[in-house]
């Protein structure tokens, strides 16, 4: 067990020095500048001796292999350096807008997992009749809106209906829950119904091929009640490979949740991925990737477990 | 499929009472012969189920069709009745709808079956659901799929016990403790939490026996309990059977393809075929008077270790009428070689001279002994004796003409990563396999189910790379060439595998799954020339010229075969392997297959590697055998050496194993059967891998690998103590 997790730890550093390496690179090939983007963006002109100056400050005139190794260094230190824009460090950037982030993933996750379970166990059972194929149309439906516009619909909608603004700045759980719940759900449902579209198509195919399976005969052929065998035979069966799909999915939606975001006016990471970009920022960019990176790595491993949590097979080899 | 409708009264008098006959049952394991065919006693109590004009009908897109058309029997308490058929009689059929289990596109059209004496078919859903598994347990066919991957065995056995008796969690535990023992499942304390994929097929199955006997059913129903096992677990698992169904008076109803299996188990037969009960009676009766030609050709297919070596596997030709398109008069007639113009009557049961029920409208020139199953064509000999003295394991690199394959010291070893955590055993799968094929010939590899007779095949296909040793193809070392150089090596060695299903592409035509290895090779030039060459292959294996455009799941598990056959033929080879080629196919078609192999080796001068783990079967094909146990060959020699003077302990076991001619003789002697599993390949025993599972192990068995050695010219033997 020690050895498996030292050698997936080991795994994890190598993937994030690969990303850290190649991320340096990319963003320094990309085009602008963003020494002259910051102080020449409102059309004032600054001499070469200020630009270079601020160069230096910033520390881009190094060569570039020392930039590298700075960075890296920075990385194993956990210091992530500093916003080229805001000279804040980048950690401190990323910490303020993560919580909210996380909380739209976590949200959205839960809330796709409540509307898929159902939908696909349902949709399998009844396959063919009517009550499939309306579920089958929701979920193409989930997956072709576009999440923009689903999410621009339902503000609009909010604010005829209920006169009801998202806020402009942030709100905190401890000073007013209700408002933060609120500023979440409506994004959260948003991402949610395509998640959801997403994994209860996947659990109705693997539920259909799990009820065709020998051992669902067998429970039959106990006697058990019909609701027994969907619950405790078929559907713990079915979850396997939907497992896989939602921890993916969840890892992808923090980094993903960037035109979410944007549409309800929400401080995080996503839109300051955006922001950066715009602002040519490599060094927020930069972490903002490094964190990209690691939670997906951490998201499969933790998927690897759990799978062989559920699943007694991969635990054992006979 | 089951109406909606309220439960029956139950008729006073055939309440379940707690004694039976079948305690009379304990001593001999025999009923006493009765008069009457369908033993119809003058006590109606002792009727457990009673099927009455039973119709099962299957919607198909077109219409409905009958799957069975009107079957009637009896099964008593403590009886054991063997239903057997080939694929597509209707026996699984029937048992579905007695249990209520038919699937959504199926429907009793007709008939009544009474257990205990209500009527099955008019219990709502929840009425049967609390029959089943509690008065009615079923073991079904393929053990490996058929538990709960995600389960522990224990809460699987558990289950039916906490929903129809309603036992609490240490009640359930302990009990199933109980059952795993009375199934034998050794050291049961230490295995009741483990998952199934951690068994064996064989401790699988008996783990499906636990399950249906848990709540101690008056009636089971196993469907073809043992045709996914080995030959010598199956004998394992049946005489489990019919232990329990003698000590717990239970009514069993075994249903399974081959004839020869029932000899030793079944009090009564039905015999089954294209949906109708064609001859029904006492086991004896039917194994030594047989009234129908259908029950005389099964039971002159079974492949037995008695009679002439050499000939042909007498065999049933053709396939079992389409439901969709059934004869009319006797459905057995277009196969029949005793038909006449009376067989397109419609046929009755009719009682016969020695007290069974026959179909067949020959049943009084039966009777007189005046037809009978002809003999195989004389002159179709299947294997040529070959002079057995120059070949051998020591043998190789003789002066005598070169033999087509060698192996020399064969050696596999797998590196397995156990679990997630990755720690990491060695298995060796072959060890030190030497052996030695000449053109023309066959050589029989024989072992369980984890022997590595398969990896041995791979080996030899160059579809794996030994570990160690040396293979030679026509003198040639093939052993480490590369994937260039061997194709031409390729060319010359094909190989059947077992599972006709899996081993043929879904989305290829039968035409394309044959052309394919001609084109990949390059040796036809254009579409017109390999449709030719196609046709003529399946013209060569029996199939019509029309499967060319036809899918493989349009045709069956024997055509299938046959295909796999003739995709191995379109190169023109000099070796087929044949892994395990007919195990998977019903008794009737495995004969036609067999014969078709001796055939084409006749007629093209074929090697071939046969596999197998039935010894009986191998024994029409080859002209030396070679018996494998854990990675090693235990006993080699031509066939007349293994079969006339099996040395080896395990040799002996297997041959134990098969069924023999006379059920009353089988009856008599109680079987030596082996015992337990194959050891883990983990962890082989010391000294001989043997020694946990023979008779004859002694303490000295543990301290030395034994080494083949000669007993008489051409003949090794790996045992120390014989």
């Amino acid at each position: 067990m020690t050895g498996y997790l030292l050698r997936k730890f080991f795994q994890f550093l190598l993937t994030l020095l690969g990303v850290a390496v190649l991320i340096f690179f990319i963003v320094r090939v990309l085009p602008g500048d963003i020494v002259a983007l910051k102080l020449q963006g409102d059309g004032v002109t600054v001499s070469a001796d200020v630009l270079a100056a601020e160069k230096a400050r910033l520390g881009l005139d190094k060569p570039m292999l020392q930039q590298l190794l700075d960075w890296l260094w920075g990385l194993v230190n956990l210091d992530l350096g500093r916003s080229l824009w805001t000279e804040r460090p980048v950690t401190q950037e990323i910490a303020e807008r993560l919580p909210l982030s996380v909380e739209l993933a976590v949200l959205s996750t839960i809330l796709a997992v409540v509307f898929a379970l159902p939908l696909g166990i349902v949709a399998a059972l009844t396959r063919g009749t009517v009550v499939d194929q309306g579920i089958r149309l929701s979920t193409v439906a989930g997956l072709s809106i576009p999440g923009f516009w689903l999410g621009l619909l339902v503000q609009t909608f909010l604010l005829k209906t209920f006169g009801w603004l998202p806020s402009l700045s942030g709100v905190s759980w401890t000073l007013d829950p209700v408002g933060r719940f609120a500023m979440l759900i409506f994004p959260a449902l948003v991402v949610a119904w395509r998640m959801s579209a997403m994994l209860a198509r996947m659990l109705r195919s693997s539920m259909l091929e799990v009820l065709q399976e020998d051992y669902i005969r067998t429970a039959r052929a106990k006697g058990v009640r019909p609701r027994v065998v969907v619950t405790h035979h078929a559907a713990r069966n079915a979850l396997l490979p939907t497992v896989t799909l939602v921890g993916l999915e969840f890892a992808f939606l923090l980094g993903g949740l960037t035109v979410t975001e944007q549409v309800f006016n929400l401080n995080g990471v996503g839109r300051l991925l955006v922001q950066a970009v715009t602002q040519n920022d490599f060094m927020l960019i930069q972490g903002l990737v490094m964190l990209f990176a690691a939670t997906f790595v951490v998201v499969s491993f933790v998927i690897d477990l759990v799978y062989g949590a559920l699943d007694p097979r991969i635990r054992t080899v006979r | 499929m089951l109406m909606r409708r309220e439960l029956l009264p139950e008729s006073s008098h055939l309440q379940s009472s707690g004694t039976h006959t079948g305690t009379a049952l304990a001593e001999e394991g025999r009923r006493p012969a009765v008069s009457h065919w369908n033993t119809v006693t003058a006590d109606p109590g002792d009727c457990l189920l009673k099927v009455e004009g039973l119709r099962v009908s299957f919607r198909t897109a077109a219409r409905e069709v009958d799957i069975i058309d009107g079957l009637d029997f009896e099964l008593r308490r403590g009886e054991v009745v063997a239903v057997v058929g080939e694929s597509g009689s209707g026996k699984s059929v029937s048992a579905l709808a007695i249990m209520g289990l038919l699937p959504p596109f199926a429907r009793v059209s007709a008939g009544r079956v009474l257990f205990q004496g209500r009527n099955l078919l008019e219990l709502d859903a929840a009425g049967m659901r609390r029959l089943r598994g509690k008065d009615i347990g079923m073991v079904f066919q393929d053990p490996m799929s058929a538990l709960n991957p995600v389960l522990t065995i224990g809460e699987q056995i558990a289950e039916p016990l906490r929903l129809h008796l309603g036992m609490s969690h240490q009640q359930a535990r302990a009990r199933v403790l109980e059952l795993l023992n009375m199934v034998g499942i050794a050291d049961a304390e230490s295995r009741i939490d483990l998952y199934p994929h951690e068994f064996s097929g064989g401790m699988r199955q008996r783990v499906m026996i636990a399950i249906a006997l848990a709540c101690q059913p008056s009636l089971l129903i196993a469907d073809e309990p043992t045709t996914a096992l080995d030959v010598t677990i199956q004998a394992q698992i049946l005489e489990l059977l019919k232990n329990l169904a003698d000590r717990l008076g239970i009514a069993l109803m075994l249903i399974t393809h081959n004839l020869g299996v029932v000899e030793r188990y079944a009090d009564r037969v039905l015999v089954m075929y294209g949906g109708q009960l064609v001859e029904q009676g006492l086991a004896d009766t039917l194994f030594h008077h047989p009234r129908h030609m259908y029950t005389l050709g099964l039971l002159r297919c079974v492949p037995r270790l008695e009679g002439d070596i050499r000939g042909k596997l007498a065999e049933i030709p053709g396939l079992p009428p389409d439901p969709r398109e059934m004869p009319p008069g006797c459905r057995f007639a277009p196969r029949c070689p005793q038909r006449i113009d009376v067989c397109r009557n419609e046929a009755r049961l009719v009682a016969t001279d020695v007290g069974s029920a026959s179909r067949c409208h020959r049943v009084t020139d039966l009777a007189a002994g005046s037809i009978g199953w002809p003999e195989p064509a004389p002159g179709a000999s299947l294997i040529e004796n070959v002079p057995a003295s120059t070949h051998g394991p020591a043998a190789v690199g003789s002066p005598a003409a070169m033999p087509l394959l060698e192996a020399r010291d064969l050696t596999r070893v797998f590196n397995v990563k156990q679990g997630m955590w990755g720690k990491r055993r060695q298995v060796t799968a072959v060890r030190q396999v030497n052996f030695s094929l000449d053109r023309g010939e066959t050589l029989g590899v024989v072992g369980e189910s984890g022997c590595g007779k398969s990896t041995l095949a791979r080996m030899v296909l160059r579809l794996d790379r030994p570990s160690a040793g040396q293979i030679l193809f026509g003198g040639h070392d093939i052993t480490n060439l590369g994937h260039r150089l061997l194709r031409p090596v390729r060319r010359r060695m094909q190989v059947v595998f077992q599972d006709p299903a899996a081993s043929l592409n879904p989305r290829m035509t039968i035409g394309q799954i044959i052309g394919e290895p001609m084109r990949v090779h390059g040796l036809v030039r254009g579409d017109a020339e390999e449709q030719e060459r196609v046709i003529d292959l399946l013209r060569q294996v029996g199939l019509r010229a029309e499967l060319y455009g036809r899918y493989s799941h349009q045709i069956s598990g024997g055509q299938r075969q046959r295909v796999g056959i003739a995709r191995a033929l379109a190169l023109d080879p000099s070796l087929i392997v044949c892994d395990e080629a007919v195990s998977a196919l019903d008794v009737s078609v495995q004969a036609q297959v067999v014969n078709l192999l001796a055939d084409l080796q006749q007629q093209r001068g074929l090697a071939y590697l046969f596999i197998a783990h039935d010894l009986a079967l191998v024994r029409r094909i080859s002209n030396r055998v070679m018996v494998m146990y854990l990675g090693r060959v235990v006993e080699y020699g031509s066939r007349e050496h293994i079969y006339a003077q099996p040395t080896h302990p395990y040799t002996r076991l297997l041959l134990e194993a098969v069924p023999g001619t006379d059920p009353r003789e089988e009856r008599k002697r109680a079987p030596i059967l082996i015992q337990g599993d194959l050891p883990s390949p983990f962890a082989p025993p010391d000294g001989c891998a043997f020694r946990t599972r023979c008779p004859r192990a002694t303490a000295d068995c543990a301290r030395a690998v034994p080494q083949l050695r000669e007993v008489t010219s051409g003949h090794y033997v790996a045992c120390d103590r014989v």
